[in-house]
């Protein structure tokens, strides 16, 4: 399988009153055709960002400071906007948190998803954009897409409102989706939909997407391969199976064990101590060490490099160092709620 | 049987849509609330959780119905009037988002204080400052945080200091409104470390309106189901997690993401269609405590 999108050493900083925020730190990982790769972390880690910098969506005060993209061989690091819009919907395009804010309220959704498909195919006649339309509603899973194209999204419940949005990210066959937390704002019977959808579209059409979130259970129904993120740096990347599994990471570790899900009743949850580093002159070394209950004294000094577990499996922490005392991880081997 | 703090008695609320329909948000619901429980209700966006709680803090006027609070009507404005600082003291509210709950022109600390100068309660601790880092403390943040305006604060530690306005008034029914909703993973995990410490130390009741099943099934003692503003299922918490009855509550159950990728995978939804469900019947007890709507077309 060839990489579709290589993202190599990528840092992107904020300007602020305060100084620089350096929210994405030197991150490097790829995209495989075809697969679901899912980026975890806690908000303001930086998902949502790295993201964003890679569609070239941010807003002005950041800029990126080091490090190159590849998308389908091509780097697109210096791409320009008009360049970019280009590559936008045809090579990947994305899908947002919120399906009640992105779309057009007073334009019926048949017409939205019409834009979509006429701005990368001018020429289309009218007829076939309408079939085009029809069968992205059907791809999506909307029965009876002919009544249904000529209404407005407030007509629709928050689950379709989503399809919808995916039929017009999908508009132009692109060959990779980010989806931001495209089930936050939903209900938890919609969740498991709503993911189940991207999982077969994706099959059936050979995408891959990225799906940033911040929950584990979201992750663990729909990622081949899973990326976690703090602080602006992916610290621990794997398949899901590696990733649930065989954790390495000590803050994999914590998220892990902090789920209501895995603790009995009437044993306090475990919680990570203390609050993420504030990204504007983060700390010297790992910036999990204060946090972290392993830490060893190098944490506070160097930041540890990707340590291999496995030819798909990294951890960036210096228990994986051979000189490093053996630790039993707290969990791993599966869920025994 | 411990004592009744609330007895919500077939509460119904219609919000009236134009001139002609209307949505039954809450339909005759009737539940009590035991001194000293932590009483979780559940159910899907729409479901009429979050209108029961404004109709139980005096927020929302009830179409139908009665809600008692420690033996007084709140909606009789008679009564309510005999009561009113028991009533605006001895309850308290949650909100889900911390961010528009907190009014951003006011500190940490006079948000905190602000409750006993309406109230002119006198601080146990002195002056309002200190009673505010007092209660700041309490819910686990540094007394630095006093003069920080809630724009220079997390959402966990905004939603701490919310926890900490409502703990200030020394409530006996705390309702919190999906209050860890929107937070993090690990953020979450304080917080409801934090409502169970409270809780055990206090001996407060909360009335906890959630949709994440996981945690209700962690913190509450007891669980009523919603399902279009009917309450369809109320069970003790291993009860209804161990022998769910209605068809409603099996899908919501069903819909429990597992952070497990072969569990995950292998879980299957039970579907289930609210729009068509029969609201009829009553609810009838299947085994001691657990309660079911039955009737009607059939379950």
């Amino acid at each position: 399988m060839s990489d579709l999108l290589e993202v190599k050493n990528l840092s992107v900083s904020f300007r602020t009153p305060q100084g620089e925020l350096e929210a994405v730190r030197d991150v490097s990982f790829s995209v495989r055709a075809g697969e679901v790769l899912a980026i975890v972390g806690e908000s303001g880690c930086g998902k949502s960002v790295l993201c964003r910098s890679i569609m070239k969506l941010l807003p002005r005060d950041a800029w990126i400071k080091g490090g190159t993209v590849l998308a389908d061989g091509t780097d697109i690091t210096a791409f320009g906007q008009r360049e970019m819009e280009r590559l936008r919907g045809r090579l990947f395009s994305m899908v947002l948190q919120d399906p009640m804010t992105a779309l057009t309220p007073t334009i019926p959704i048949g017409k939205q998803i019409a834009e979509a498909v006429r701005v990368h195919q001018p020429r289309l006649s009218r007829q076939a954009v309408r079939r085009r339309v029809l069968e992205l509603l059907e791809l999506v899973g909307i029965d009876r897409p002919e009544d249904r194209c000529g209404l407005c999204p407030h007509s629709f419940s928050g689950g379709l409102r989503q399809r919808v949005v995916m039929s017009i990210a999908l508009a132009s066959g692109p060959k990779l989706l980010f989806a931001d937390e495209p089930t936050t704002a939903l209900d938890v019977t919609v969740q498991a939909q709503i993911l189940d959808l991207l999982r077969d579209v994706q099959a059936r059409l050979g995408t891959a997407a990225v799906l940033v979130t911040h929950d584990l259970g979201v992750v663990a129904r729909a990622a081949d391969r899973v990326a976690v993120m703090y602080a602006g740096k992916i610290v621990e990347t794997g398949t899901v199976e590696e990733i649930f599994y065989d954790p390495r990471h000590p803050y994999t570790w914590g998220l892990l064990r902090s789920l209501p899900a895995r603790a009995r009743q009437g044993e306090p949850l475990y919680t990570i101590p203390g609050m993420p580093p504030a990204l504007i002159d983060p700390p010297m070394g790992d910036a999990f060490a204060c946090r972290n209950e392993y830490a060893l004294a190098i944490d506070y000094q160097q930041a540890p490099p990707m340590f291999p577990v496995s030819d798909t499996h990294f951890a960036a922490t210096w228990l994986l160092d051979p000189r490093a005392p053996r630790i039993a991880p707290p969990v791993g081997g599966g869920f025994h709620g | 049987m411990a004592d009744i703090l609330l007895d919500i008695q077939h509460l119904t609320r219609r919000f009236r849509l134009g001139r002609t329909a209307s949505l039954l948000a809450v339909d005759d619901l009737s539940l009590q609330i035991h001194r000293g429980e932590i009483f979780g209700l559940v159910g899907e966006s729409g479901s009429g959780k979050s209108t029961a709680a404004r109709c139980v803090m005096n927020i929302c006027r009830p179409s139908a119905g009665k809600v008692l609070y420690r033996g007084v009507d709140i909606w009789n404005p008679r009564e309510f009037r005999a009561n009113r600082t028991m009533l605006q003291t001895s309850r308290q509210l949650i909100f889900q988002d911390s961010a528009s709950s907190l009014d951003p022109r006011m500190t940490a600390a006079e948000i905190i204080a602000e409750p006993m100068e309406i109230h002119r309660v006198r601080p146990p601790r002195g002056s309002l400052r200190e009673e505010a880092a007092f209660q700041l403390r309490y819910v686990g943040l540094e007394p630095g945080c006093l003069d920080k305006y809630p724009g220079q604060l997390s959402g966990g530690q905004r939603q701490r200091v919310a926890i900490a306005r409502a703990l200030c008034m020394e409530p006996e029914l705390l309702v919190a409104d999906e209050p860890i909703a929107s937070l993090d993973v690990s953020i979450q995990a304080q917080i409801i470390n934090l409502f169970q410490h409270l809780q055990a130390e206090h001996g407060f009741s909360i009335l906890f309106i959630a949709h994440d099943l996981a945690v209700v099934r962690y913190l509450c003692s007891r669980v009523g189901v919603l399902c279009r503003g009917r309450l369809v299922e109320l069970a003790p918490t291993g009860e209804l997690f161990d022998n769910p009855v209605h068809p409603y509550t099996r899908s919501l159950l069903s819909a429990i993401p597992i952070p497990d990728p072969r569990l995950e995978r292998a879980r299957v939804l039970t579907p289930f269609e609210p729009d068509g469900f029969d609201r009829a019947g009553e609810l009838a007890e299947v085994s001691p405590g657990h309660l079911v709507l039955q009737g009607g077309g059939g379950v």
